[in-house]
C-alpha cells in the first residue's frame, strides 16, 4: 500500500504533532507514504472565498504533482486540505471553464492534471484499505477504560460524504474501539469548532469551543479525538481563555493517530503528545510517579 | 402523378376551427388545391366541422355524392376522430374509411408564417388523400365482460368498492394480504375533522363485508398470477395458512388465553411494535374475519416455521369440540374468473430512519404518527394513556410536519393528509395529557370540508404553531431546562431566529409513499407507475381511477396520497366504472390490432417484444399468434418481424408508404 502524502502547511507547523504521530503509525501498519515533492499550500478554506480560480489553480498544482509521481492515490490528513483538494477536483469536473483556466495555468509550468487521482483521508485508508482486523492485531496496550469522545469536525464528511455518513460518522468510532477504548455518545461530533473564528470573532469562537468541551466533559470523556489540526488547536490551544470565561474543566484533545500510537506501544516521545497545551497521558496501570488522568 | 382506381370517391373537408386553424392556414386555398387531386370527388372548407351541421354535412354528402372515402383536416384525432367516425357511420359508410389529418396542433399552432403553414397543410392533406385510398372496411370487435369482480386490498377503499359492487348484485372477491381487513384506517384513533372514532365508522362496513352474500372475503391472501384480458381475467390467489380453519373458528379467543405463553412476548404488528402478542393471536378486537391465526415463526409447535409438533397444544385443548386449530394446514392456490379488477392496495408510511437527524430509534421518546395513534387509542397497548417508552408522561410535545414529504432528499411530493392528522394528534394529545404542544410546519394545508375550521379550533385550544422545518432533535443540553429533554432545533421563520425547544416527546408526521412492492404489483396487473412510484391513472384530471389497461381500475392511496373522503369517493368511482363495463356487457376494441400472416417462419422474435404480452405461439402450426383482445396496436412486433409477416390494421404498408409519398411529393 503506497500513497502520495500531502501533509499541508498545518502538519509542518502548529499541527506537527499530527504528522509526528501519523508517520510512525502508518509505517507500523506497512503503509508506505511518499511525501509529494515541492507541494504547496492548498489555500485552505480562506482562499476559495477570495478568488476561486486562483484557489483552484493552487490546489490543482498539488494534484498535478501527485499525478507526476505515478502513485494512484493521495493521502491528505488535514481535514481542510482534504476538503479543498476534493472540492477542486469536483469543480474541475463540473465546470469546463474552470478546467480550461487551470489547464492553462498548469501548462505554463509544464504540469498537467487529468483528473483521476483520488484524494483520501487517513481514516478512510485505515478503515477500508488497512482494515480494522490488521489494526486490532497491532494493539499491544489495549486502551481499556479510556473513554473517548470522537470529534470529526465539520469538513471531513460534509459536503463530500464519500467514506462515512455526514450526520453520524462512525469510522473513527470503530477505529478507536478497535484500540480497546470506549466511545462515549457525543452528539456534537460534527459540530463546527469555530475554525478561524477563535481568532477573528473570539466571542463566538470561544463559545463554540466551550460548547464542545463542556459536552465532552458531561458525557464523561477522558479525551477528545480529532482528525483536523485546526480543531485540535481550537479545542486545545485556547483552553485557558475558555476556562477563564466559562469555568470549564479542560478535556485533553488528541489526534486519533496519537491514540493509535499509544495503543501500538510506539515510543511515546515520537507521538508529539508533549505539544498539546492540555496534557494527556495514559498508562495501562496506575503508576504512583506518573500523572494519571482522573475520569470525570 | 398517382393513378387512383375510378371507383374511389373521396370527400375532403378542411375545418377553420374558428380562428384556431384559419388564422394561420388559408383553408379555402387548401380546399381548392385538394379538389385538383386524383380520387377527390368533393372538397369543402367549413367553419366548425365538429359541430352538428358539420357532421350532418358529411352524412349528406356521403349519400348525395356516393362518397366511399372521407378525410377531415382539422384538430387532433384524440379529440374528434370518434366524432367523425360516428358521423361517417351514420352516413352509411364503414367508419374506418375515414381518415383524420391534424392541421391544428401539427400545423397552425406551431407556425408563424401563413405561407409555410398553408403549404404544410396542403402536403398533409395530400398525404391523407393518398392514404385513405388504401383503407379497408374494418369491424369494431366486441369483447364480452364477465360479471364478477376482483378487489385487491381490504382497506377502506377496497371495502367501499366491494360493498358498492356487491350491493349492485355483482359477485365480488376481496383479497387482503393481512389477516384482517381494515387497512391503515383500522389503526387510527379518531378521524379528522369530525373526530369520529375510526373503528366506530369502519367496523360496520367491515362487518357488512364479512357477512355480505355477494362478497367472498379471502384474507391473509395475495394475488400471485393474472392472465387474460379485459372482460376475461383468470386470477390465481394464494391463501396463506393460518393453521386455523376459518369456517370452524368462532372467534371466541379462548385459545389465546390458554396459550403456553402466559404473557404476550412477541412484537405486535398492529400496534406498531408498541405492544406484545402471543404466537396465537387476533390482530385487533374487531378483526374481520373474526378468526385467530398462528405465527409459525414464534409458535413453540413450529421450529422456524416448520411443524415440529413438540408443544403441549393447550390452544387445541381450549378450542375443544370446535376443533378449529389445524397445524397441518397448507397454503392453497385458488383460481377465479373475473371481468374487471379494482386495485386498492393503499400506501406505506415513510421510514423515518432515513432522516437520522430526527433521532428515531436513538431516542426512545421519538414516535411516528401511527405509533401515536395506537398510543392514544383506548384499545392500544397503553389503553389510551400517554405513557412514553421510558415511562414518563410528557409535559411538552413537539409534532414535526412533513417528515419524508416536500423534500428533495427523500420524497418530493406533499402527502396531503399530514397537516390534518398532525393537528388531530395535537388535539388528542392535548386532551389526554394537557401538555404544551408545538406543531412545526412549512405550510398548513387544510383544504377540505371543515378542515380550516378545525385549524381554528386548534389555535383556540392553545396549541403552538411554529413555521419552520425542524433541523435536528438532540439530547445536547445547553441550559439546565434542557437536561433530560429532547431539544428541537428549528428556525422559526416567522419570528426570524433559531429556536431550541425542549420537549419530552417528539411526534414525526410521516408522509405517505407507495408500498414497497408497488413495482411488483403493477407488473402483475399490467399497470404503470408514475415517477414517484404510485400507480398511474389514465388521465390525472379526467380519468383518475382508470389505468391504461382496460378493465383494471385503481382507487385510494395506491394512486396518490389522499384522505378518507377522497378515498371513498375514488372507490365509488372505480366501482361505477366497473359497473359501467359489466352492465354494458361488452367492450368495444379499436381494430388497429396486428395480425400474423401465413408466411410466419416461427422465429419467435416478436414474442418477447410485446409490451402487452399479447403474442403467443401455436406449437402445432409453428406460428406466432396475436391475441386481438390484448393487442393495443403499438406496432412493435410489426416493425421487428424479420420477414415482414406481421401487419397491422390501419397501418398497413401501403397505407403508411402512400402517406409518406404524399407528404414528400410536390406535384
Amino acid at each position: 500500500m503506497k500513497y502520495a502524502y500531502f501533509p499541508g502547511c498545518s502538519l509542518k507547523g502548529l499541527g506537527r504533532a499530527y504528522e509526528e504521530s501519523l508517520l510512525p503509525v502508518m509505517r507500523h501498519l506497512g503503509v508506505d507514504l511518499q511525501e509529494l515533492d515541492d507541494w504547496n499550500c492548498c489555500g485552505a478554506t480562506a482562499y476559495m472565498a477570495v478568488d476561486e480560480a486562483k484557489a483552484c489553480v493552487l490546489a490543482a498544482r498539488n494534484l498535478a504533482l501527485a499525478e507526476k509521481t505515478g502513485l494512484d492515490q493521495v493521502m491528505a490528513p488535514c481535514a481542510a486540505c482534504y476538503l479543498v483538494l476534493n472540492k477542486t477536483k469536483h469543480y474541475l469536473h463540473d465546470y469546463p471553464a474552470m478546467r480550461t483556466t487551470v489547464d492553462q495555468a498548469l501548462a505554463s509550468v509544464d504540469l498537467h492534471y487529468s483528473g483521476g487521482t483520488p484524494v483520501r483521508h487517513p481514516l478512510d485508508i485505515l478503515i477500508n484499505d488497512v482494515g480494522l482486523e490488521a489494526i486490532r492485531r497491532k494493539v499491544r496496550r489495549p486502551m481499556k477504560g479510556l473513554k473517548v469522545a470522537t470529534y470529526y469536525g465539520c469538513q471531513l464528511v460534509r459536503p463530500y460524504a464519500t467514506f462515512d455518513d455526514p450526520y453520524n460518522p462512525t469510522t473513527m468510532d470503530r477505529l478507536i474501539e478497535a484500540l480497546g477504548a470506549t466511545i462515549v455518545r457525543y452528539p456534537l461530533k460534527t459540530k463546527c469548532c469555530g475554525g478561524s473564528l477563535t481568532g477573528t470573532v473570539p466571542e463566538v469562537g470561544m463559545r463554540m469551543v466551550h460548547e464542545l468541551i463542556c459536552e465532552a466533559r458531561k458525557r464523561g470523556a477522558d479525551c477528545i479525538a480529532t482528525v483536523c489540526p485546526l480543531c485540535q488547536f481550537n479545542l486545545d490551544g485556547y483552553h485557558s481563555a475558555v476556562k477563564a470565561q466559562f469555568g470549564d474543566e479542560m478535556v485533553p484533545t488528541v489526534y486519533f493517530t496519537q491514540l493509535m500510537g499509544l495503543a501500538f506501544d510506539l515510543p511515546e516521545k515520537q507521538l508529539g503528545l508533549k505539544r498539546a497545551a492540555v496534557p494527556f497521558t495514559w498508562r495501562p496501570a496506575p503508576a504512583p510517579a506518573a500523572p494519571v488522568p482522573v475520569p470525570a | 402523378m398517382v393513378s387512383i382506381a375510378p371507383e374511389i370517391r373521396i370527400g375532403f373537408y378542411v375545418c377553420h376551427c374558428g380562428h384556431n386553424i384559419a388564422s394561420m392556414v388559408d383553408c379555402p386555398e387548401v380546399a381548392k388545391y385538394v379538389a385538383t387531386l386524383p380520387g377527390v370527388a368533393l372538397s369543402r372548407d367549413y367553419k366548425y366541422m365538429c359541430s352538428d351541421p358539420g357532421q350532418e354535412l358529411i352524412q349528406k354528402d356521403i349519400r348525395e355524392f356516393g362518397l366511399n372515402r372521407v378525410v377531415v383536416a382539422s384538430c387532433s384525432p384524440l379529440l374528434h376522430e370518434h366524432t367523425f367516425r360516428s358521423a361517417v357511420a351514420a352516413g352509411g359508410l364503414n367508419p374506418f374509411f375515414f381518415h383524420m389529418v391534424n392541421i391544428r396542433e401539427h400545423d397552425a399552432w406551431v407556425h408563424t408564417d401563413r405561407g409555410e403553414a398553408t403549404t404544410k397543410a396542403k402536403a398533409l392533406a395530400r398525404a391523407a388523400i393518398r392514404r385513405v385510398v388504401h383503407h379497408k372496411a374494418l369491424e369494431v370487435k366486441r369483447v364480452p365482460i364477465h360479471p364478477d369482480v376482483l378487489v385487491v386490498g381490504g382497506g377502506i377503499a377496497g371495502i367501499h368498492a366491494a360493498l358498492t359492487l356487491a350491493n349492485a348484485g355483482k359477485k365480488v372477491t376481496l383479497v387482503e394480504r393481512e389477516p384482517s381487513i381494515g387497512g391503515h384506517m383500522a389503526k387510527f384513533d379518531k378521524t379528522f375533522p369530525t373526530l369520529d372514532c375510526a373503528a366506530c365508522i369502519l367496523t360496520p362496513k367491515m362487518s357488512e363485508v364479512g357477512t355480505h352474500p355477494n362478497i367472498t372475503l379471502w384474507s391473509y391472501s395475495d394475488v400471485v398470477k393474472l392472465e387474460g384480458y379485459v372482460g376475461s381475467y383468470t386470477v390465481t390467489v394464494r391463501r396463506r395458512p393460518r393453521f386455523v380453519n376459518e369456517d370452524l373458528c368462532t372467534g371466541c379467543q379462548e385459545c389465546i388465553g390458554n396459550c403456553i405463553y402466559k404473557e404476550p412476548k412477541f412484537t405486535d404488528e398492529f400496534n406498531e411494535g408498541l405492544g406484545k402478542r402471543k404466537p396465537i393471536y387476533i390482530p385487533f378486537p374487531q378483526a374481520t374475519p373474526q378468526v385467530v391465526l398462528i405465527d409459525p415463526q414464534v409458535c413453540l409447535n413450529f421450529r422456524k416455521g416448520v411443524l415440529a409438533d413438540k408443544c403441549k397444544k393447550t390452544c387445541v385443548e381450549a378450542c375443544g369440540d370446535r376443533k378449529a386449530i389445524d397445524f397441518t394446514q397448507k397454503e392453497e392456490f385458488k383460481e377465479i374468473k373475473v371481468g374487471t379488477i379494482i386495485v386498492a392496495t393503499g400506501f406505506q408510511t415513510f421510514d423515518v430512519k432515513r432522516i437520522p437527524q430526527y433521532g428515531y430509534g436513538l431516542f426512545p421518546n421519538v414516535y411516528t404518527a401511527l405509533e401515536v395513534e395506537r398510543l392514544v387509542n383506548a384499545s392500544g397497548p397503553t389503553a389510551g394513556e400517554v405513557i412514553l417508552r421510558d415511562g414518563r408522561r410528557p409535559k411538552a410535545i413537539g409534532i414535526i410536519h412533513c417528515v419524508g414529504s416536500r423534500d428533495k432528499k427523500t420524497n418530493r411530493w406533499c402527502s396531503r393528509v399530514c397537516c390534518m392528522y398532525s393537528m388531530k394528534l395535537a388535539h388528542l394529545l392535548k386532551e389526554h395529557t394537557d401538555a404544551e404542544i408545538y406543531n412545526f410546519y412549512i405550510d398548513i394545508r387544510a383544504p377540505g370540508k371543515g378542515y380550516e375550521e378545525f385549524y381554528d379550533k386548534l389555535n383556540e385550544e392553545g396549541v403552538h404553531f411554529i413555521r419552520g422545518r425542524v433541523g435536528e432533535i438532540t439530547d445536547w443540553a445547553v441550559i439546565p431546562d434542557e437536561e433530560n429533554k429532547l431539544v428541537i432545533r428549528v428556525e422559526d421563520t416567522l419570528a426570524g431566529f433559531v429556536r431550541r425547544i425542549p420537549v419530552d416527546m417528539v411526534v414525526l408526521s410521516t408522509g405517505l409513499e407507495p408500498q414497497a412492492d408497488a413495482q411488483g404489483v403493477r407488473r402483475l396487473f399490467n399497470m404503470s407507475c408514475g415517477p414517484e412510484g404510485f400507480f398511474l391513472e389514465r388521465h390525472p384530471k379526467l380519468a383518475p381511477v382508470n389505468t391504461f389497461t382496460d378493465g383494471i381500475f385503481i382507487a385510494g392511496c395506491c394512486q396518490a396520497p389522499k384522505d378518507i373522503p377522497d378515498t371513498v369517493a375514488q372507490a365509488g368511482a372505480a366501482a361505477a366504472e366497473a359497473l359501467a363495463l359489466i352492465d354494458r356487457g361488452h367492450i368495444e376494441q379499436e381494430p388497429n390490432t396486428a395480425r400474423v400472416l401465413a408466411d410466419c417462419s416461427g422465429c419467435k422474435s416478436c414474442l418477447a417484444l410485446c409490451p402487452y404480452t399479447a403474442i403467443g405461439f401455436d406449437e402445432a402450426t409453428h406460428k406466432a399468434v396475436i391475441n386481438e383482445a390484448l393487442c393495443k396496436g403499438c406496432g412493435t412486433c410489426v416493425g421487428s418481424c424479420p420477414s415482414g409477416s406481421i401487419v397491422q390494421n390501419l397501418f398497413d404498408d401501403d397505407e403508411v408508404f402512400s402517406e409518406i409519398q404524399g407528404v414528400l411529393a410536390y406535384d
